[in-house]
């Protein structure tokens, strides 16, 4: 068996033993649910059978979650001293950090898989467009990959769970809020790197059904970009 | 598989905490790693276990470098760090299949492999347990445990037996006793008694130099000049031994224990025959011996020798 799935499926069982995944689904649930169905900009209230308004609550109940779900995947590890115990066994950083990166991922896959009633119940309702829902989730695990990236980055290179879920939570916001209103405010080829590096944007534009390969080497790029980092902050312990 | 090492270096800072190493083990051998605390025992066994990048110099694990083959050679060692960090919240079976899997221990042999662990270790009682819940003895077995999960050729264990009650440590020298006769084991620790009891081989080690190396016989041989026996002789004047026994040939010392009752040490140059001697001016003066003890050197006394000058 891949030493990655190994990892990844421990790291999995134990977000649930520790209560953090029941947690994390309860409160993403009762969050999105509440904004979707009941209150605010609800689905009632537009009188769309569109899921725009789950979509964008969940944009920003996953920002908030997933520093708290990766903040401990290495901190922890470094903090106990099993990182030593983990990384002395036949398995490559990238490994390690691969298979945390899934563990996270599948979390957050399950959380959004608690989720299909909704576009079942619309369905019901009326007549959605089913492109656009299909298209609207691919954004939210592609923004939640990018974000897990981060996060596992963050955490990769403290050994205090706090520092690396505000670090992870810092970094995520430039991405999140920060560049979208810089690119506002700045004009010319500025302007325009501004608004590539923000992550809204692409998240919107694949949430109203366009799939632009632009977007996803957006995402994907941060993903690498996040993961090479923290194996790269994992293997620095060879060279000091 | 034969572990050499040659001059290893490693620096922290400005401090070298290996400073230029060089020693082998071979199959079938435990070699005793001993050495006061910051020696550098943890960090030359880090560096065997690929951990942390080697300084300076090279480690030869069965004629292939931990710098360039450290994932493959991964495989072939089991490693029970310094203060033996586990997952708290994992049941012990739990931990051991996953080590196990992680080891690349193949899917059909995975539970026979926990099982034979659980047996060696007598885990039994604690399996279903969590490792968080466990005593120190326990969470130390566990740790033995997931170091040889997958049977490895090489072992190294970092103060195996910290924690454990005395029939526990027993139990453990035996199995590391047995698992020795097949296998490479470097073992660190402080208790002196334990590497006397375990290895076949002591390299004592200070300030990241290895200062003696040897088996624990010739280290007491090179270590001291001198012969040391206690002797307590009845009926005589105390100025009178005193004197005499300073004039026999070969004796460099005489001191009292408790002058007044008879007991004396003396100092002698090793097969100058100072026992016989002795016994002969004991009948000569007409001295009633009633006690003559050749006191071995301690290990520790070399320990401390070595490390503290």
């Amino acid at each position: 068996m891949s030493s990655v799935w190994v990892i990844a499926r421990r790291e999995l069982a134990s977000f649930f033993d520790s209560l953090i995944a029941y947690i994390m689904l309860v409160l993403f649930l009762g969050f999105s649910g509440f904004f979707t169905w009941l209150y605010g900009s609800d689905i009632f209230m537009v009188g769309q059978a569109s899921l725009q308004s789950f979509f964008s609550v969940a944009f920003w109940t996953l920002f908030f979650f997933i520093p708290a779900i990766t903040m401990r995947l290495l901190a922890e590890e470094r903090k106990t001293g099993t990182i030593e115990l983990l990384l002395t066994k036949a398995v490559s950083n990238r490994q390690v950090v691969l298979g945390k990166f899934l563990a996270a991922f599948l979390l957050i896959a399950i959380a959004l898989l608690f989720t299909l009633p909704y576009p079942l119940t619309l369905a019901a309702l009326g007549r959605p467009d089913y492109g656009q829902i299909v298209c609207g989730y691919a954004g939210l695990l592609l923004m939640s990959a990018a974000y897990i990236a981060i996060g596992l980055y963050a955490s990769s290179v403290t050994a205090n769970q706090i520092v690396a879920f505000l670090s992870a939570l810092f970094i995520s916001l430039f991405f999140h809020l920060i560049f979208g209103v810089l690119s506002g405010q700045l004009s010319g080829s500025m302007g325009q790197v501004v608004d590539y590096l923000s992550l809204s944007a692409h998240f919107e534009s694949l949430a109203r059904g366009v799939i632009d390969s632009t977007d996803l080497i957006y995402f994907l790029s941060i993903v690498l970009a996040g993961l090479l980092l923290a194996e790269l902050s994992l293997s620095k312990r060879n060279f000091e | 598989m034969d572990i050499r090492i040659e001059n290893l270096f490693k620096r922290y800072g400005v401090q070298a905490a290996v400073d230029g190493v060089s020693f082998q083990v071979k199959t079938g051998e435990i070699l005793g790693f001993l050495g006061p605390n910051g020696a550098g025992k943890s960090t030359t066994m880090k560096m065997i276990t690929g951990y942390i990048g080697i300084g300076g110099g090279d480690i030869l694990i069965g004629d292939k470098s931990v710098k360039l083959h450290s994932a493959e050679l991964k495989k072939h060692i089991g490693y029970l760090p310094e203060h033996n960090p586990l997952y708290e919240e994992m049941p012990v079976m739990d931990y051991l299949r996953f080590c196990a899997e992680l080891q690349g221990v193949s899917p059909a042999d995975v539970p026979a492999r926990v099982r034979q662990m659980i047996v060696d270790c007598s885990l039994d009682a604690e399996k279903h347990k969590k490792i968080g819940e466990l005593s120190k003895g326990y969470r130390q077995r566990v740790g033995l445990a997931q170091a040889m999960i997958h049977d490895p050729e090489i072992l190294i264990l970092d103060e195996p037996t910290t924690g454990l009650d005395p029939n526990q440590i027993i139990e453990i020298r035996k199995l590391i006793r047995e698992l020795g006769r097949e296998k490479t084991v470097i073992l660190s620790t402080h208790i002196l008694p334990e590497v006397e009891a375990t290895c076949d081989r002591i390299l004592i080690i200070n300030k990241g130099r290895i200062v003696a190396d040897g088996t624990a016989e010739s280290l007491r041989r090179q270590a001291v000049g001198q012969q040391v026996l206690v002797v307590k002789i009845e009926d005589a004047v105390e100025a009178e031994v005193a004197a005499e026994l300073a004039r026999l040939r070969g004796v460099t010392g005489v001191t009292g224990i408790d002058a007044a009752a008879g007991s004396w040490q003396i100092q002698a140059v090793p097969g100058s025959g100072v026992p016989r001697e002795l016994f002969r001016l004991c009948v000569e003066r007409r001295w009633v011996l009633t006690e003559l003890t050749p006191v071995e050197t301690r290990l520790e006394d070399i320990f401390r020798n070595l490390t503290l000058n």
